[in-house]
Formats: C-alpha cells, sequence, structure tokens
C-alpha cells in the first residue's frame, strides 16, 4: 500500500513555493510529485519543471516573493552546483530571508557526507534533505513554517 | 564527386550492427561515462571484453548536455566527479588517445548525452572518429529542459545534416531515436512507438540513411512485445531505402533496489527483445537506483543480458490491443500537418497531437493523463487531442495524488524487488 500523507485545509490564501531544480538537471518526476505533495498540504505552486538556469529562478521568485523555494535535484551535481544558486537567491534583498531548502541524491556517489551539507548550508540553505527522511523531513519543516509571511522571520522558523 | 548510392562501407557503428543482424546475436551495450579518461578507456576495455556482444558507449556529463562547457571544463579541472565525459570541453588528442586501440571495427562506440542542441557534441564525436550517436529533435528536449522545440528542431536537423555528411567521405554514420523512452516510465507504448517512428523519419529526410528506433521497456511484458512488434512493422513501412534497426532498452524508471530484482530487470527485457526481433539493448545496473555505476557493475548487467537473450527465441505477435492502429493514427496525423517534419512536429506538439503524460515543458499541451490499470497496463486516463479516432481513455479508481504518482512510479520496483515474486515465478 501507498503511503498516505496527509492531507490540509487549503487555507483562503495559500501560501506559495517555488518550486525548481538546478539548471544541470533534466529530472521531473521529483518535481511532479513534490507539486503534488505540497499542493495536498494547502501550498500553491509554482513549478519551474526541468533545467531552470539561477537567473529564471532569482527572476521569478524576485516577481513574486514566495513563502518557501524547494530545491529538488537528483542528477548528482547538486553539491557542486546548489551552492552557487543559494549565494545567487540570497543576493536578492526581497530573497534573502525566504526559506530555502534543497534535497534528492546531490552527488554521484549516492552518499551524502556532512562536508556536502555544511558548504550547502553555509551558501544560504536552510535545510538539506537527502535519503528516506527527507519527504518526512520536508513536511515537518512545512509544519514548522508560520501560516501567514508577516510574524516571525521564516529563515528562524526553519532553521 | 562522391556518389551517395550504394551506402558507404566504412562507419563502424552501421557496419558491426549490419554483421550482428546477419549472425542473429542480440548486441548488449551500457549506459556508461566518466569524466576521467583513463577510467573512461577502461570502461570501455572492460565493456569489450565482457562475455556478450558489446558495443561501447560514451556517456556526457550533465554541463555538457546543456551546453555550459565552461563549467564541464572546470569540473574536470579540479578533479570534481561529473555523471560522464564532457567530450566538447576535452582537447580532441584526450579523447582519441582513450579511444585508440580500443574504438574500432570490432567494436564501435556510440556517443550519449541527451542534448537539444547537440550540434558541438556532433562536431566533437565526428573529429574524434565517431560516428553514431542518438537522441532526437522531441525526445531530447521535451522531457530535458526549457528549450524552445523549434529550437531543437533546427538544431538538430543542422546536426543530422552534419552527421549525414560523413557519407560523403565514406562513412556511414548512425543515429538512434531516443523517442521510444519519453520521461522513462508512464507514457503509453503508443505514443512512445508514434515518436519513434517520427524522429527516425526525421533523420532520414536529413540525410541519415542508418538509424535505430528505440522503445523502453514498460511495466507488461504482453504490452512491450506488442509494442516492439508495432514499432517494427511501422518503421518497416516509414523508412524505405534505410537500414534500421530497433533498439530496446531496459526500464527506464524507477529501478530496483535489491541486486536480485534489478538483474531479473535487465534479463526480462533482454528475453524481451529476442522475442520481439531487437537487435541492440540498452542494459541499467544493480547500482542505478542509488548512484551512477561502477564498471564492474555495468559488466554483470551486460553479462546477465547476454545469458538472459542465449535462453530466448523470437516469438509471434500477442493478440492486438490497438498499440499500432493508435501509434498509426499519432504518426499519420503528424505527417498531414505539414511537409517539412520539423514544422509538422512543432505543430503537433502546439495542437496537442502529440503529447506527453506528465511532461512540464512548455511546449507540451499537458491535457493528456495516464495511469496504470488493474491489468497491470499502462493505459490513458485523458486522451485531450490525440487523434486516436474513438476515445481510448479509461478511468482510473482514484484521482493523482503524490503518494498515488510514488506508487505508480514505483510499480516496476516494488513487483522486482518483492521475495515473494521470485517464488512465484519458480512455481
Amino acid at each position: 500500500m501507498p503511503v498516505v500523507y496527509p492531507h490540509h485545509q487549503p487555507p483562503d490564501s495559500p501560501r506559495h513555493a517555488v518550486l525548481t531544480t538546478i539548471a544541470s538537471d533534466s529530472h521531473t518526476w521529483n518535481l511532479l510529485f513534490l507539486q503534488l505533495l505540497l499542493e495536498e498540504q494547502g501550498w500553491e505552486v509554482t513549478n519551474l519543471g526541468a533545467c531552470v538556469p539561477v537567473d529564471v529562478l532569482v527572476e521569478e521568485a524576485a516577481a513574486r516573493t514566495p513563502d518557501l523555494i524547494v530545491v529538488s535535484t537528483v542528477n548528482g551535481h547538486g553539491a557542486e552546483e546548489a551552492p552557487g544558486l543559494a549565494r545567487a537567491v540570497r543576493a536578492v534583498p526581497a530573497l534573502a530571508e525566504v526559506p530555502l531548502v534543497v534535497g534528492g541524491k546531490l552527488d554521484t556517489s549516492g552518499s551524502t557526507g556532512p562536508d556536502v551539507h555544511a558548504a550547502l548550508t553555509d551558501a544560504g540553505f536552510d535545510a538539506v534533505l537527502t535519503g528516506a527522511s527527507a519527504v518526512p523531513g520536508l513536511l515537518a519543516l512545512l509544519d514548522g513554517l508560520p501560516e501567514h509571511r508577516h510574524g516571525r522571520s521564516h529563515a528562524d522558523a526553519v532553521r | 564527386m562522391p556518389s551517395a548510392e550504394p551506402a558507404p562501407a566504412a562507419g563502424a557503428f552501421h557496419r558491426f550492427m549490419a554483421d550482428a543482424a546477419r549472425v542473429g546475436a542480440l548486441v548488449v551495450q551500457p549506459r556508461m561515462g566518466f569524466a576521467d579518461p583513463a577510467r573512461m578507456r577502461a570502461g570501455l576495455i572492460a565493456t569489450r571484453a565482457a562475455d556478450a556482444t558489446t558495443v561501447g558507449t560514451l556517456t556526457l556529463d550533465s554541463f555538457t548536455r546543456v551546453g555550459d562547457y565552461a563549467a564541464a571544463a572546470r569540473a574536470a579541472a579540479q578533479g570534481h566527479h561529473l555523471n560522464g565525459y564532457p567530450l566538447v570541453s576535452m582537447d580532441r588528442e584526450t579523447t582519441t588517445g582513450l579511444l585508440d586501440g580500443v574504438h574500432g571495427p570490432g567494436f564501435p562506440v556510440q556517443v550519449r548525452h541527451g542534448s537539444a542542441r547537440p550540434g558541438r557534441i556532433v562536431e566533437a564525436l565526428i573529429a574524434a572518429g565517431l560516428d553514431a550517436t542518438e537522441g532526437g529533435p522531441v525526445s531530447y528536449c521535451l522531457p530535458y529542459g526549457r528549450t524552445p522545440l523549434a529550437t531543437s528542431v533546427r538544431a538538430w536537423a543542422e546536426a543530422c545534416r552534419s552527421l549525414a555528411a560523413l557519407r560523403e567521405a565514406g562513412t556511414e554514420p548512425h543515429l538512434e531515436t531516443f523517442g521510444g523512452c519519453m520521461l522513462g516510465q508512464l507514457c503509453p507504448p503508443a505514443l512512445l512507438v508514434a515518436l519513434s517512428v517520427l524522429e527516425a523519419k526525421f533523420f532520414r529526410r536529413h540525410g541519415l540513411r542508418s538509424v535505430s528506433l528505440s522503445y523502453a521497456q514498460q511495466i507488461s511484458p504482453e504490452q512491450d512485445e506488442e509494442a516492439v512488434h508495432a514499432l517494427r512493422a511501422l518503421a518497416a513501412d516509414h523508412l524505405p531505402d534505410t537500414s534500421w534497426h530497433v533498439v530496446l532498452y531496459t526500464y527506464m524508471g524507477v529501478y530496483p533496489e535489491t541486486r536480485v530484482g534489478a538483474l531479473r530487470l535487465v534479463a526480462d527485457a533482454a528475453r524481451l527483445a529476442v522475442r520481439t526481433g531487437a537487435a541492440r539493448l540498452i542494459v541499467k545496473t544493480p547500482a542505478e537506483s542509488a548512484r551512477i555505476p561502477s564498471v564492474e557493475e555495468n559488466v554483470t548487467a551486460l553479462e546477465t543480458a547476454a545469458a538472459a537473450a542465449r535462453t530466448a527465441r523470437p516469438a509471434a505477435p500477442p493478440p492486438s490491443t490497438g498499440i499500432e492502429a493508435e501509434a498509426r493514427s499519432l504518426v499519420e496525423a503528424v505527417l498531414h500537418l505539414h511537409d517539412d517534419l520539423g514544422q509538422a512536429l512543432v505543430r503537433a506538439f502546439a495542437h496537442g497531437y502529440l503529447d506527453v503524460p506528465f511532461c512540464l515543458h512548455p511546449d507540451n499541451a499537458g491535457r493528456t493523463r495516464s495511469f496504470i490499470s488493474d491489468r497491470g497496463r499502462l493505459e490513458w486516463s485523458r486522451t485531450g487531442s490525440l487523434p486516436l479516432g474513438r476515445s481510448t481513455a479509461a478511468t482510473p479508481s482514484r484521482r493523482l495524488t503524490s503518494s498515488g504518482l510514488l506508487h505508480a512510479l514505483n510499480h516496476v520496483r516494488n513487483r522486482y524487488d518483492d521475495p515473494a515474486a521470485l517464488l512465484g515465478r519458480a512455481g
């Protein structure tokens, strides 16, 4: 039997997530799954699809500041490319505090070490989600985010 | 002046496949790529030495695939692990050096990449003395990025002409469609067959005379057998004056995690290939579900496939469930849209005559959906504007959810990783 994730009733003004991947990653099943998952949690999702250049992500996110940016990548280049993505996002004042998470298969070895996690958080990610705990970790993180954009800072909510 | 006919004698990949067809051996091939030239060479040598009829593969890295050659060069120079060989960023001598004494008439090497703009890759492979690659204007565009379909069509037309120009120098180049593998899983077979045929026709119209048509193993052996027979029937009708064969891909979706399950899946793919008259098989390895496989894991997969192939015999097609008729409807409808096949493909996607379920590309209409039926077959739940003549959409029992999608994506993994399945098989 499939795992069934609990559904949340959509609030009147749903929180908005930008869902993206790194520029070299062509995989999309992970993005489709996460879109459905976030929507079931009551989020509105802008799914940017495969191979998103960093400037496209920054442009989309800056045009309408989201409540969350999720970077999902499984091609093994995440450790290489995602730090640059985080720095570019954090360099935009409007996006400096938006919760920013990355997950998937981040390098070619299949086991993401603590050094990779540290490099990603140093670059500006609030959470690095890999392995079997990635989806439960994301759900827990969503629960910890504020219902509305005003109030306490998003960064505090996920750190 | 060189004459275009008869077909040139040289062309390592073309010649090897023609010879293998005469002997009747299934050719098996890995999907192998490493950034380090020494490791890449070792991988090719091990592929050649495997106990199987093999051809070699240079799979390129993701930076090269999206055209970021500078990033590929930088990562390779710093010794970072790339997920393939950065062909365009390496100097030609490095590539010819790694191929020297390995690539040749007895062991051709195909370049696999995934690029919607393959011009530089085709230039580089020709410069390195290679003559075979794969892809297609639709299959290397829609699933893999944001390049507009019209841009990919133009780039692929140009790349086909560059490759076809090898004929003037006496080499018969070979190009394989990737259209039979769209998104790897959950695409109903008739659309895979139609796309593979349309891309092969596109290659033929842009000068190629030696092509292969791909089809990726899906979830039902009976449905796959019917589909490959349909692909061969359509290829025979649509590719006159062309040397062609079918290449089967071992399941491209979420792969079994257990070693026994993974090897059983590749063995089933090999038997499917032999039963349906496919000439070549792309294998996957037990490591596939977690990471980039090692050379040894690739060799094990190649030898497992070859051993399974020896136990199978060609078989008559199963009773029709309409795959060939559906595929023909799609192909004919697209061909009627424009005399120029590239223009026809662009219009077909704009009209939703071709519409790949679950594909997020902006040029895909996104009005179709598929599901796994209770009989364990891939069926349409929404056919959108597909010109199928009749409504062939069935009704799934419930709406699509994240867990339902995950369950469908894991259908094959779960089946092959289940130890009870082994017992059922033996009984």
